[in-house]
């Protein structure tokens, strides 16, 4: 006990004596002291359960590890009736998938945000900013079921049919059209990743200073050039950033996808064909997993999936944080 | 001040009133496990809590897989499975386990053919093949022999649609397939997820149901209450008395009467491709879970329920669209359940 408030005080005493910045955090207070160690253990806590998460996965995961080694994720075989086990067709479904949302979604909810911060009148940009960020609100097992009974006819009927005439010969749009599959699971991730993707770049955008785009205006720039020059060359790491968080959205959406990808893990060069990612064979098969090596075999892909969130999670955070640096610096 | 004292009054009196309940609580009894049973247990457990106020029985719906590891863990007083237990699960349990088989399920064949109003007939080698893939069209020479007298779609492709999401009902269903076509056996085999050759797979009967409706000459698969829930079209299957039998709670009833001659002690037995006249071929018990000794006094509340299950439980079944056991069977189930041993004797007769 002793040794323990001689601490605080000597830390006190170091704290008095150090630099300004950490002059500020001078609390001599006891109820202040209490505060602050609160709410420090809370933040560790949040960085405990996580590296907690992971070990346990990890110690579940390892018996998949051993029995396959890199053939887990370099082979397509995924039978539970023979216990073989691959994940080379998840890892597949889900990245293409996910790019497919990307390649929808970005070009849209760049425009979206441009419109809604630079171009729309105050009146409009209020509630239809709004409307965008509640598309984030709705459950995902919402947009599962309105994929499931309206955008797979849709596409069934309106969509596929045109591109296998006309484009069929580029093999991604080759074989029957059922709706359901690839693409479906791509169309609904890019709906879903929209708003965030809208949000972010709306924050990049925002936080360019006015002085910029009004030195735009003043050097004879038509409203596009002043997009171009002042607004949209300045935030490229920043839309980056957003992309990038979108994308760790998308890899890990699971409800909806499960309900249109067609739920079949096989590699195949059409979009329309149907598909399985990793996050969906989790909600698939985990509760009625035949055998523990089953088990253990989704556990691994559950691993694979947190892994690779965290890093895009990780460089998301970065580009951001770069981005907004070199503006706060700026100024 | 006053506000603060006035809470602290009101968390006091609260606290009283949650005491005294306690004091009256019933015994809760925990079990978890099949989905496919649960709105017929969640009826059993409503209308029992009349029967006997003394207990009240919570059950989870998690699925088969889990409701068997919850019980071997022992976090559950009873399990609930479709599937029997394996060999190897059984030998992790303390002090042995038995089955107690509650009711039957069915799987019905549902199909979307554009401009079909009438029942399809099918035998065992054409829903294999259909499934396998190997038949791809609806004016197949071998289902139109199966269905003279109405016409089938000309040209039109078959979309196969299955579970993706393991499931009990995948497991009754390919356990039959295996059974009557030895090149699904080798090709696919049986389990609650396989390797489908051909098709879409939709999550959950309402998935699988999705994907029939949306699609144009779709056949799937779905539990027989779900179907006929949902009034949807259910296919007529030859059995092994070469007749043409639709899925119907009696004709569920029947497979099981069927199976009773071989029927196996501890009821751990696939009765698909059951014999016998008006059988439907792919039908399945699901199970109640028990151990074999348990301790007083949730032991003697568990047996009174599922002797109660086996006599008025029973009547719930057809109105609910699940098929009751068959009478010589109920019979046999009530003796297995006389040898449960509750605190070391015998359930008669022992109060306290």
């Amino acid at each position: 006990m002793e040794e323990v408030s001689g601490g605080i005080l000597d830390m006190i005493g170091k704290l008095m004596t150090k630099s300004s910045r950490r002059e500020k955090r001078r609390d001599v207070h006891l109820g202040d002291r209490i505060f602050y160690y609160s709410l420090k253990a809370s933040a560790w806590t949040l960085v405990f359960v996580l590296l907690l998460m992971f070990g346990l996965i990890l110690q579940m995961a390892w018996p998949a590890f051993q029995h396959f080694g890199w053939r887990f994720l370099v082979t397509n075989e995924w039978n539970s009736v023979t216990s073989e086990f691959g994940a080379l067709a998840l890892i597949y479904g889900t990245v293409v998938s996910s790019l497919i949302a990307l390649v929808l979604a970005v070009p849209m909810s760049i425009g979206v945000a441009l419109f809604l911060n630079e171009l729309a009148p105050r009146w409009l940009s209020t509630p239809l900013g709004f409307f965008v960020e509640m598309l984030a609100a709705i459950p995902s097992i919402v947009y599962g079921l309105w994929g499931l009974f309206v955008l797979a006819p849709f596409l069934r009927t309106y969509v596929q049919p045109p591109l296998v005439d006309h484009l069929g010969f580029l093999r991604l749009f080759e074989g029957p059209p059922l709706g359901v599959g690839m693409m479906a699971a791509g169309v609904i991730l890019a709906i879903m990743i929209m708003p965030t993707i809208t949000a972010i770049c709306r924050e990049v955008f925002r936080a360019i200073p006015q002085s910029n785009r009004e030195a735009a205006l003043g050097l004879g720039a038509t409203r596009w050039e002043m997009l171009k020059l002042a607004v949209l060359r300045s935030s490229q790491a920043g839309m980056l950033g957003a992309t990038i968080l979108g994308l760790g959205r998308a890899l890990g959406e699971t409800m909806a996808v499960t309900m249109v990808i067609g739920n079949n893990p096989d590699i195949k060069v059409s979009l329309m064909a149907s598909a399985q990612t990793m996050a969906s064979i989790l909600a698939n098969q985990y509760a009625e997993a035949d055998s523990p090596l089953h088990l253990s075999a989704l556990t691994a892909v559950g691993l694979a999936l947190f892994l690779v969130s965290l890093t895009i999670n990780g460089i998301a955070r970065f580009v951001v944080w770069r981005v907004n640096r070199k503006y706060v610096r700026g100024h | 001040m006053s506000t603060i004292s006035r809470v602290w009054q009101l968390v006091g009196a609260l606290l009283i009133l949650a005491g005294s309940a306690a004091a009256e609580s019933p015994l809760l009894i925990n079990g978890a496990g099949a989905t496919f049973p649960y709105p017929l247990y969640a009826k059993w457990f409503s209308v029992y809590r009349e029967v006997d106020k003394s207990v009240e029985i919570n059950y989870q719906s998690i699925g088969s897989g889990g409701g068997i590891r919850q019980f071997l863990a022992g976090t559950t007083d009873f399990g609930a499975s479709d599937a029997p237990m394996s060999d190897e699960e059984m030998a992790q349990a303390k002090g042995g386990t038995f089955h107690i088989p509650t009711v039957l399920g069915a799987v019905a064949i549902t199909y979307n053919i554009p401009g079909f109003k009438e029942s399809l007939n099918l035998n065992q080698e054409v829903l294999a093949k259909i499934f396998l893939g190997e038949i791809k069209k609806w004016d197949d020479e071998a289902i139109v022999k199966l269905n003279p007298k109405v016409q089938l779609p000309k040209n039109q492709y078959i979309v196969v649609c299955y579970r993706s999401d393991g499931s009990g009902t995948t497991s009754v269903f390919t356990d039959y397939l295996a059974k009557v076509s030895p090149e699904w056996k080798q090709k696919v085999g049986a389990g609650k997820s396989v390797k489908w050759p051909t098709g879409l797979g939709g999550k959950g009967n309402e998935g699988v149901t999705g994907l029939v409706k949306q699609n144009p000459g779709a056949i799937g698969y779905v539990e027989m209450t779900f179907a006929s829930t949902n009034k949807l079209p259910m296919a007529a299957l030859k059995n092994q008395q070469g007749e043409f039998v639709a899925p119907t709670v009696s004709a569920v009833s029947l497979a099981a009467a069927g199976a009773l001659g071989k029927m196996p002690a501890d009821y751990r037995v696939s009765i698909t491709d059951a014999e016998g006249k008006g059988v439907y071929p792919i039908s399945a018990f699901t199970y109640l879970l028990v151990n074999q000794q348990m301790a007083n006094p949730k032991g003697e509340k568990i047996v009174k329920f599922l002797k109660w299950s086996m006599a008025d439980g029973q009547s719930f079944a057809a109105q609910l669209n699940y098929a009751p056991l068959p009478k010589a069977l109920v019979s046999k189930v009530v003796s297995t359940i006389d040898k449960i041993k509750t605190a070391g004797a015998p359930a008669q007769g022992k109060m306290n």
